[in-house]
């Protein structure tokens, strides 16, 4: 056995029989990190500390709520009133879920650009878009609780999608709600579920960390590590830029919290829910929005439904859809338009899940809908076959050190 | 190179002052960040603003009692007979393991006023039905232990450490009282 490299007693003697210390030092300390991430590269941290403080503030949201009809909307207006910091703990918990939406979001655009899904990264990108779902459902029914009309609505508009499904779909529904429309039942079990489900998101997380270090983070270029001269340690270069990450994401966050807490949500969700009378105009938290304005633009209700989860299933595939071999946009000209086309795609797809389905508005969410679409299904697999991508550098360290062409490379290379 | 090691040192102790007010400054945020999370399990202030309770006593008999609540506890009331007022008065406070006299306990000698909580371990004596045993002393038992109790509510046998204890109370007028 070679020597250990703790040098505490206690801590050399739990290595030794439960390796804790030298795990943590090999994935947390010394784990070669490319030394070119960018800023895009925090952002998975950063999805990590918004899932923690959902999860803490949660646990202490839970101590003062009551999940029941008669009490939900009362117990909820008690911890803004009464409870000692119960304001700031729900407004953390509250915009906490929309942060960690824009996070996660950035945090699926960046691996968009930089091809972080592609071989041998495909199961690493499944399962953050199985994280995406666990996440969805554990929001949608987070905003059940506060039982307001918004509440009630929404859960009753998306628990019917399942009403689609042909021959059972009347069945499935009764069998959500546990009984015959959104009740007590239905806020019962969406409290159960809501509370274990960031639990399997942690579960799931694990295992996105495990694909991920097996191959290590991709990186701008796209191109693999090729030796040391390529990384860093992940402590202290990473730890120190996600630190400093995450105080720049923490001053938004704050200011949301402070200043702004209602801005992302209803003001109709502090109308205690009625079962006799529907909003004028129900939307569902921004997040939603795109995948919204899908189900509103096919004409059918089944359709509506399949394209709208279909919209998420074209992501599990996306490893395979996609055939060009180069990883990043640096060197896809032509895709690199195509992504600044999908994401505005699909911030034109959240605006117009805001907007009334009626007139202009149901037009494009339908050209929107195909482009989006046509973008997973048709553009992924075709466009490599037309593109010419731009050479690839030789390493990473070729861009950095500043050597513009090869030659300049290769003596980097020799001179190691 | 004495200077230059000079100079070493001197980046070395600005090093240590960085990390360690870098540390303290860590410190100070976790702490506050913490503080909000632990206080929420604090009473909230409707709780607390439910600490007051009202009683009118005109209707209770010499030698009845009545049992209120009060900040979720039990709170017991028991009017006297003079026969209870003379024992729990005379009796020689030598003995008792938590001396107190009687007039200390119950500024109006015909109505005494109790947490009906013992000082043991939490349970709620029996004494205040009719029917209940009232313990050697003829005040209050708690079954769960067997710590007795005597008419000026003060432990005179079992394991309980101190006498039931007494709330803040004052009378608004002759019969009612406010207990918080």
């Amino acid at each position: 056995m070679s020597k250990s490299k703790f040098k505490n007693p206690v801590v050399k003697w739990i290595d030794h029989r439960l390796p804790v210390f030298s795990f943590m030092d090999h994935e947390l300390n010394h784990y070669p990190t490319p030394k070119n991430l960018n800023y895009f590269w925090n952002f998975g941290s950063l999805a990590g500390f918004a899932l923690v403080t959902m999860i803490v503030t949660g646990i202490v949201l839970s101590m003062n709520y009551t999940a029941h009809v008669d009490y939900a909307f009362d117990s909820v207006e008690r911890i803004m009133r009464d409870v000692n910091h119960g304001w700031l703990i729900r407004y953390i918990h509250m915009n906490g879920a929309s942060f960690f939406f824009i996070v996660v979001y950035i945090h699926i655009f960046r691996g968009l650009y930089y091809g972080s899904y592609k071989a041998p990264r495909e199961l690493l990108w499944i399962l953050g878009v199985l994280i995406l779902l666990l996440m969805m459902a554990t929001a949608f029914m987070g905003y059940v609780l506060p039982w307001g009309q918004m509440s009630f609505w929404g859960a009753t508009v998306i628990t019917n999608l399942f009403s689609a499904i042909p021959l059972v779909g009347e069945s499935i529904v009764t069998w959500l709600w546990g009984g015959f429309s959104v009740d007590n039942s239905t806020l019962n079990r969406f409290f159960s579920l809501h509370f274990v489900l960031p639990f399997v998101i942690v579960g799931v997380v694990i295992l996105h960390l495990v694909a991920l270090h097996r191959f290590g983070s991709n990186n701008p270029i796209g191109i693999d590590v090729s030796g040391t001269q390529d990384t860093v340690p992940f402590s202290p270069y990473y730890t120190i830029k996600d630190l400093f990450g995450l105080s720049v994401f923490l001053s938004f966050f704050a200011a949301a919290v402070f200043f702004f807490p209602n801005f992302m949500g209803h003001p109709d969700n502090y109308i205690e829910a009625n079962p006799m009378v529907t909003p004028a105009h129900i939307v569902p938290e921004w997040y939603f929005l795109p995948f919204y304005a899908i189900l509103r633009a096919i004409p059918d209700k089944l359709g509506g439904v399949l394209f709208m989860f279909g919209a998420i299933a074209v992501l599990f595939i996306l490893p395979w859809l996609d055939r060009s071999s180069v990883r990043s946009s640096q060197f896809r000209p032509i895709y690199k338009i195509f992504f600044w086309i999908l994401l505005l795609d699909c911030i034109l797809l959240g605006y117009l899940g805001a907007m009334p389905a009626e007139g202009i508005y149901v037009i494009l969410s339908r050209i929107a809908t195909a482009y989006y679409f046509f973008h997973f299904l048709i553009l992924f697999p075709l466009l490599p076959y037309i593109e010419k991508t731009k050479p690839l550098p030789i390493s990473i360290s070729e861009p950095i050190l500043g050597g513009g062409s090869t030659a300049s490379a290769f003596a980097v290379r020799e001179k190691k | 190179m004495p200077k230059n090691s000079k100079s070493k040192n001197n980046n070395e102790g600005k090093r240590d002052f960085l990390i360690i007010s870098t540390y303290a400054m860590a410190g100070i945020g976790a702490a506050s960040v913490a503080w909000p999370l632990i206080d929420q399990m604090n009473p909230a202030a409707d709780t607390l603003a439910l600490a007051s309770t009202e009683v009118d006593l005109s209707s209770l008999e010499e030698g009845q009692a009545i049992t209120v609540t009060w900040r979720g506890k039990p709170v017991f009331v028991r009017h006297r007979t003079p026969e209870e007022i003379k024992l729990a008065k005379e009796v020689s406070l030598d003995d008792m393991r938590h001396p107190e006299t009687d007039e200390e306990r119950v500024p109006n000698e015909k109505f005494i006023v109790l947490v009906g909580v013992c000082t043991h371990l939490g349970c709620v004596p029996l004494g205040q039905k009719s029917g209940d045993v009232k313990g050697q002393y003829g005040g209050w038992f708690c079954p769960c232990h067997g710590s007795h109790y005597d008419h000026s509510g003060r432990i005179r046998k079992g394991p309980a450490p101190t006498n039931l204890e007494i709330p803040s109370y004052k009378f608004l007028s002759d019969n009612i009282i406010k207990i918080g």
